[in-house]
């Protein structure tokens, strides 16, 4: 069945963005260009209800809305991820500018104490 | 391994600095930065948003304090107390000390001593070496796992994976940066001796388990977080 290759492939990729996870260029305009195609895809299926039913088929799911579940749970997982390397990264700029702020201070601290 | 302490050795403990983070410790901490003080001539104590008034307590101890504006974990506290104890030239030796008071300051004199003698990079605290005063059996066997964790992921014969207690020499204190802020850093720091192949030695401790430090300690379950961290950040650092 075409749609256990697709699922196992998006579970792989997530996996595989968890361990490896970099933000690259290539990550943004990927990113981009999948909600644009997400979009234009919600509103084919929103337009035409009958082809989502009509695509599941065709990769062997039954409903048109088991297909919309499944592809919404990978989703969720990407998502995910990638909210939680972004803030990872996030927190490392926090940490260097939290910490030069309290060195900066402390160095103020001495230089008044010693005049 | 202790030896006796000479007039030589009292010019390498004038070249050691006392790294201490702490977060809402102001019960204990005037103590401990007064009897660190008995020893070693500086003291650097990085307060990580604490809440109550350690940072005041500290400083009035003699305490050089570095104040983070807000809490960034453990590793990050070590890390800016490192940093603060380098800009100082004559800073040689960067010693690491818990702030609930369960290290001694002996122990630690004697590691620095020990790192000078045997011309090491690090001298790592071991309780395992030493004394665990009122440790229950339940913390003794998860940190002995945690020791059997980490001789299998880094390959280091060491006898006690989470001790506070080390002594990194300029050099390697110069290369250490956490990638984990919190408090999984412990285990960071054996696996980047392990990766730049630093030498290092282990150093019996007597650490004494107050009613304050149990209270203050990490709970048993956070070892599982520690391995998660681990276990990612190494998948990490290999690609």
């Amino acid at each position: 069945m075409i749609i256990k290759l697709l699922l196992v492939a998006g579970l792989a990729a997530a996996a595989f963005l968890l361990l490896r996870g970099q933000r690259t260029a290539l990550g943004l305009l990927m990113r981009r260009s999948l909600t644009l195609g997400a979009i234009l895809l919600g509103v084919l299926a929103v337009v035409f209800p009958g082809t989502v039913t009509a695509v599941a088929n065709a990769v062997g799911v039954g409903r048109g809305t088991d297909l919309v579940l499944y592809v919404l749970c990978v989703t969720f997982l990407f998502v995910t991820i990638a909210q939680n390397l972004r803030l990872a990264e996030l927190r490392d700029r926090t940490v260097e500018l939290a910490r030069k702020q309290a060195l900066l201070e402390a160095e103020l601290h001495e230089r008044e104490y010693s005049i | 391994m202790t030896m006796p302490l000479t007039k030589e050795h009292d010019s390498v403990l004038a070249c050691a600095c006392v790294v201490i983070p702490m977060y809402n410790e102001a019960t204990v901490i005037g103590d401990v930065v007064r009897t660190v003080r008995e020893r070693f001539g500086r003291v650097v104590c990085v307060d990580d948003g604490s809440a109550d008034g350690t940072a005041a307590l500290a400083r009035a101890a003699g305490a050089d304090v570095v104040r983070h504006p807000v809490n960034l974990g453990q590793g990050a506290a070590l890390e800016t107390g490192i940093r603060r104890a380098l800009r100082d030239p004559l800073t040689e030796y960067v010693v690491t000390f818990d702030a609930d008071g369960q290290h001694s300051v002996d122990d630690a004199a004697d590691m620095v001593a020990a790192a000078h003698d045997l011309e090491v990079q690090v001298v790592l605290g071991s309780r395992f070496l030493g004394d665990m005063t009122g440790a229950s059996s339940h913390r003794k066997s998860l940190l002995k796992m945690a020791v059997h964790f980490t001789r299998a992921t880094t390959g280091m014969k060491v006898t006690d994976a989470h001790n506070g207690l080390r002594v990194l020499r300029r050099d390697t204190a110069e290369r250490l940066s956490f990638r984990l802020h919190g408090m999984s850093h412990a285990s960071e720091v054996l696996s980047v001796i392990a990766k730049h192949r630093w030498t290092y030695v282990e150093h019996p401790t007597t650490v004494t388990y107050t009613e304050y430090s149990r209270a203050k300690g990490q709970r048993g379950y956070n070892a599982l977080n520690i391995v998660f961290d681990l276990a990612l950040n190494r998948v990490r650092a290999a690609s």
